[in-house]
């Protein structure tokens, strides 16, 4: 980490979105994680998508639990309203949070031991609600704030930095958000912008839960030769899907792409994703294709990434509970309180 | 000579057998007659099969607290009929199905039978039927022998079945059959009969969950997180209720987000996250989800973010009795998490109360930006009490606290989140999307200082913390004050209570009183304790705490929190499950003052009456 403050003054022809705002303008804090930490790749990543889509700052909350990958929304937005919760808990913050204002974006910052431990039962429940938000999980594979104990994420027989193994099984996040019903499913690298940001521009556009595994290396604890969450193992045995394009409602799609390689996706808020896929083979519309890619990649000893599922039908929690239109937390006392004239109705019940 | 209108008849039967409607019918029927009445559900955590009871006192004078001593016992539990027995008076009545045999041991009560069976066996062919209108069967002969009206039961059966009429026809028959019984083949001169009053006329029978999700209503909750358990479920049930009723607009949309979770921390963390938000937001529980809660309690504390918890207290510890009542949650509620922390407890005692306190605390929770648990019980909470009508005055606006809006922020230079800009301890917070650049914080659960930023200068900590204990200081004016009550006389002894024993002390201090024994009532509605409650432990030599738990944990947070010298204040602990009678209060009253030697020189014992 640096402990030099971050200067405060812009240079005056940055590039500006059509907010008019610049990168600068999206940026938090300097960050305290190590140097070199796949989660400030996150950070930056998420600065640079929400620039994209001009999203204004104030209109997104940053949600995150405890741990390194969850001290990371200080680092970005700060114009932004954070919540820092409690352990393995952002899934219910945000879910309370987005019933009381659906009219914002809800970005959930989360790390492996926060989601696939502590925070596994949340995770899954948030998911079968739908809650629209983009939900990240940096995924390291280790306990970094407490020193490199093995999370649920590392994978069997990858060994810790001391040389011991991971005798346990490890936890797909991806596939089992696919099984619980994520509309939006994908996995990427902290170090692949190219693949990431697009994701993250799509994800934060799609209505629904949006989910991002991130595999996001710990450079202290987990970045040792015999770890399958090095930046050197990833690079090896990375198997990317495709790529995305994401074009904004008002563009117009201009560059030309080979036909069969190229698939239009029409996001529900007017902009439109491209994929430009690598894999021929894969249906990112179908469950059961989207859970076989995973599972065969990870038999093959491969981490596939890219978009691994997307459903078509964008619908979240607001929708199934048929909740008013207007956020919840705009509603007065005359939408609210049915006054004296209902416990009339009330009282002769209970006669 | 008759007792009109003052007795207990008791209801015994299997869990999960259709009883439970009728038992209610036979109440609310005694209520509608206009006479005060108390039905108390003793329900096992079952859902078929074991032995549940039903009791009903009816009291002229409107006792409202349960009293043992059964004058008329309908058993119809096989399982339970020799233990059933030795709970009535001598002089009472035991009403039982006579279509199979009976052993009977007792000579100094009256046995009634009638053939509910054989009667339903000869009248419906379906075994379903045979089974629930024995009950109905039952309540027509006991309108006979109690003299209940007939009409209003049948009112009630028609009321009850408005959405499946088929139903009505079958169930006024058997309500017939039983009538015809009895008419034919019973002695109708019991020693306990029912007349009509006006007593409960402009009353309703109400029970208090029901209130408290009418009161969430009302207090403008529009998000509810909750995880089932006994007995708070039917609190947020009732809520579901009244949003399907008072909160869905003409396009049909809902006016409030009620979500199931999957376990109480999540119920309440989503009750934290849309009161975050601005969205005034509850969860509902009882003790093993108090224990589940905790960490979350504690962020919202420290986080300063606004919260209504209702716990509806059972017997503890662990699972404990999840059907039975008790208090015994004080201490875990008052000081719930690790570290320093603290709540405010407010303590309804019946469930108009629990209307006006849960309508309460959404304001509470915004002014003072904490968590506020509202401490009702499985007694108010799941029992039908008589209680006056529900009142709302319509000048009520909600009280949201200190929550800048955007034209505040234009004006602002040097806001911070946890800045003490009044001098109350109570700063201004901001709602995520109020302003483009200013505002904007981080809600941490980390030490943090006066702009929510991380720190670890533990002297800036410290000065957070101490501000937060001024803001519970400043707390005291808006919170419900306690309710003294003076004895007639002067006296030196003081008894302190609250919630649902309320009734029992009320009905016991009349006893004392009779019994020529004058104490002062002090009746504790809310927790931290103000200056009244002090006082009125320095005004008295001798002051009693009666609550339902076997720690006196009441009495210990008095000491705790007001610095006082417990050698003189005692306890009157029922911890049994039960609700606690007035008998009880008074023998362990007595008790006390012969086994401490209370000095009680000022007191004369008035002249026995007798």
């Amino acid at each position: 980490m640096s402990f030099i403050k971050k200067p405060s003054v812009h240079h005056p022809r940055l590039p500006k979105n059509e907010l008019g705002l610049t990168r600068r303008d999206y940026e938090g804090a300097l960050s305290t994680l190590c140097a070199g930490c796949g989660h400030d790749s996150v950070s930056s990543a998420i600065i640079e998508a929400c620039f994209n889509l001009s999203i204004p700052a104030h209109k997104l909350a940053k949600l995150s639990g405890i741990g390194c990958s969850s001290k990371t929304p200080t680092y970005f937005l700060n114009k932004s309203h954070g919540f820092n919760s409690v352990h393995g808990r952002m899934p219910s913050v945000t879910t309370g949070a987005n019933l009381a204002n659906r009219d914002l974006y809800y970005l959930g910052v989360s790390g492996d031991g926060d989601t696939a431990s502590i925070g596994l039962g949340q995770f899954c429940h948030i998911i079968r609600r739908r809650l629209n938000m983009l939900y990240i999980v940096d995924n390291n594979g280790t306990y970094g704030l407490t020193k490199g104990q093995f999370s649920a994420t590392n994978d069997k027989n990858s060994k810790s930095k001391k040389g011991e193994d991971n005798p346990f099984e490890s936890i797909d996040l991806a596939a089992l958000a696919i099984q619980l019903g994520a509309g939006f499913v994908a996995r990427s690298f902290s170090g692949d912008k190219d693949q990431l940001i697009p994701l993250m521009t799509a994800a934060l556009s799609y209505k629904g839960f949006a989910f991002i595994d991130i595999v996001s290396p710990c450079v202290t604890f987990n970045n040792h030769a015999q770890s399958t969450k090095s930046y050197e193992y990833f690079r090896e045995h990375n198997e990317a899907l495709g790529y995305l394009d994401v074009i904004p409602e008002k563009e117009e799609i201009t560059v030309k792409y080979a036909e069969g390689s190229s698939k239009e996706i029409q996001i529900h808020d007017g902009s439109k994703m491209i994929l430009h896929k690598l894999d021929k083979d894969h249906d990112p519309y179908s469950r059961s294709n989207s859970l076989k890619v995973l599972n065969e990649t990870q038999e093959d000893g491969k981490i596939v990434t890219g978009l691994i599922y997307l459903d078509k039908n964008e619908m979240d929690l607001h929708d199934t509970i048929n909740s008013n239109k207007k956020p919840l937390n705009t509603l007065k006392e005359s939408d609210l309180c049915p006054g004296s004239k209902g416990l009339d109705y009330v009282n002769d019940s209970f006669r | 000579m008759t007792k009109v209108n003052d007795f207990v008849v008791k209801f015994a039967n299997v869990n999960g057998s259709g009883s439970a409607s009728a038992n209610l019918m036979f109440a609310k029927s005694i209520f509608r007659m206009g006479i005060p009445v108390t039905p108390k559900n003793i329900f096992p955590s079952n859902i078929q099969g074991l032995p549940t009871w039903f009791e009903v006192r009816i009291s002229k004078d409107g006792y409202a607290a349960r009293r043992e001593g059964i004058d008329c016992f309908i058993t119809l539990n096989p399982q339970t009929y020799q233990t059933d027995m030795k709970e009535i008076l001598p002089g009472g009545y035991l009403i039982y199905d006579n279509t199979m045999p009976r052993n009977f041991s007792r000579k100094d009560i009256s046995y009634i039978g009638i053939p509910m069976a054989s009667i339903c066996a000869d009248h419906y062919e379906d075994p379903r039927q045979r089974q629930l209108f024995k009950n109905i069967v039952c309540l027509g002969a006991l309108a006979v022998l109690l003299k209940i009206d007939l009409k209003i039961i049948e009112n009630l059966i028609k009321e009850d079945f408005e959405k499946k009429p088929k139903l009505i026809p079958p169930n006024i028959k058997a309500l017939q059959l039983g009538r015809d019984y009895a008419l034919e083949n019973l002695d109708r001169n019991l020693k306990i009969s029912l007349k009509k009053t006006r007593t409960t006329k402009k009353k309703i029978l109400i029970q208090g969950n029901e209130a408290a999700g009418l009161g969430c209503v009302y207090g403008g909750a529009t998000v509810a997180g909750w995880y089932p358990i006994t007995p708070s479920t039917s609190l947020v049930e009732a809520f579901q209720k009244y949003v399907n009723i008072f909160r869905v607009n003409d396009s049909g949309e809902v006016n409030a987000g009620i979500v199931q979770a999957e376990d109480e921390m999540a119920s309440v963390g989503m009750a934290i996250g849309a009161n975050w938000n601005g969205a005034r937001a509850f969860t509902a529980t009882s003790g093993p989800g108090i224990s589940l809660m905790s960490e979350f309690l504690g962020l919202a504390y420290f986080a300063e973010i606004p919260l209504v918890l209702f716990n509806i207290q059972r017997g503890g510890p662990s699972t404990g009795m999840p059907t039975r009542t008790q208090q015994s949650d004080i201490l875990a509620c008052a000081y719930a998490s690790h570290g320093d922390t603290k709540h405010v407890l407010l303590f309804p005692s019946d469930p108009k109360e629990c209307f006006e306190m849960a309508a309460q605390s959404f304001d509470l929770a915004e002014i003072l930006q904490t968590p506020i648990i509202v401490m009702s019980d499985l007694d108010i909470g799941m029992n039908d009490w008589v209680t006056d009508p529900l009142q709302w005055d319509d000048n009520t606006k909600f009280q949201r606290g200190k929550v800048l809006k955007k034209k505040d922020l234009d004006d602002l230079v040097n806001w911070g989140r946890y800045l003490d800009v009044d001098g109350d301890g109570i700063p201004y917070r901001t709602l995520p999307g109020t302003h483009e650049t200013k505002g904007s914080y981080f809600t941490r659960g980390t030490s943090h200082d006066a702009f929510a930023g991380y720190t670890e200068d533990g002297r800036i900590n410290a000065d957070n913390m101490m501000r937060i204990t001024k803001k519970f200081k400043k707390s005291l004016k808006f919170l419900p004050k306690s309710i003294r009550k003076k004895a007639k006389k002067d006296t030196n002894i003081g008894l302190i209570y609250f919630g649902s024993t309320s009734v029992a002390v009320d009905e016991a201090n009349d006893i004392l009183e009779d019994q020529g024994y004058a104490v002062d009532l002090l009746r504790i509605r809310s927790f931290p304790f103000g200056r009244g409650i002090s006082t009125f432990i320095d005004d008295h030599d001798h002051v009693i705490v009666m609550e339902q738990n076997r720690d006196a944990q009441m009495r210990s947070l008095l000491i705790n929190e007001l610095d006082k010298n417990g050698s003189k204040i005692h306890s009157i602990l029922n911890f049994d499950g039960s609700p606690v009678t007035a008998d009880f209060i008074v023998k362990s009253f007595l008790s006390l003052l012969k086994k401490n030697q209370f000095n009680i020189k000022s007191l004369k014992k008035k002249k026995s009456a007798a």
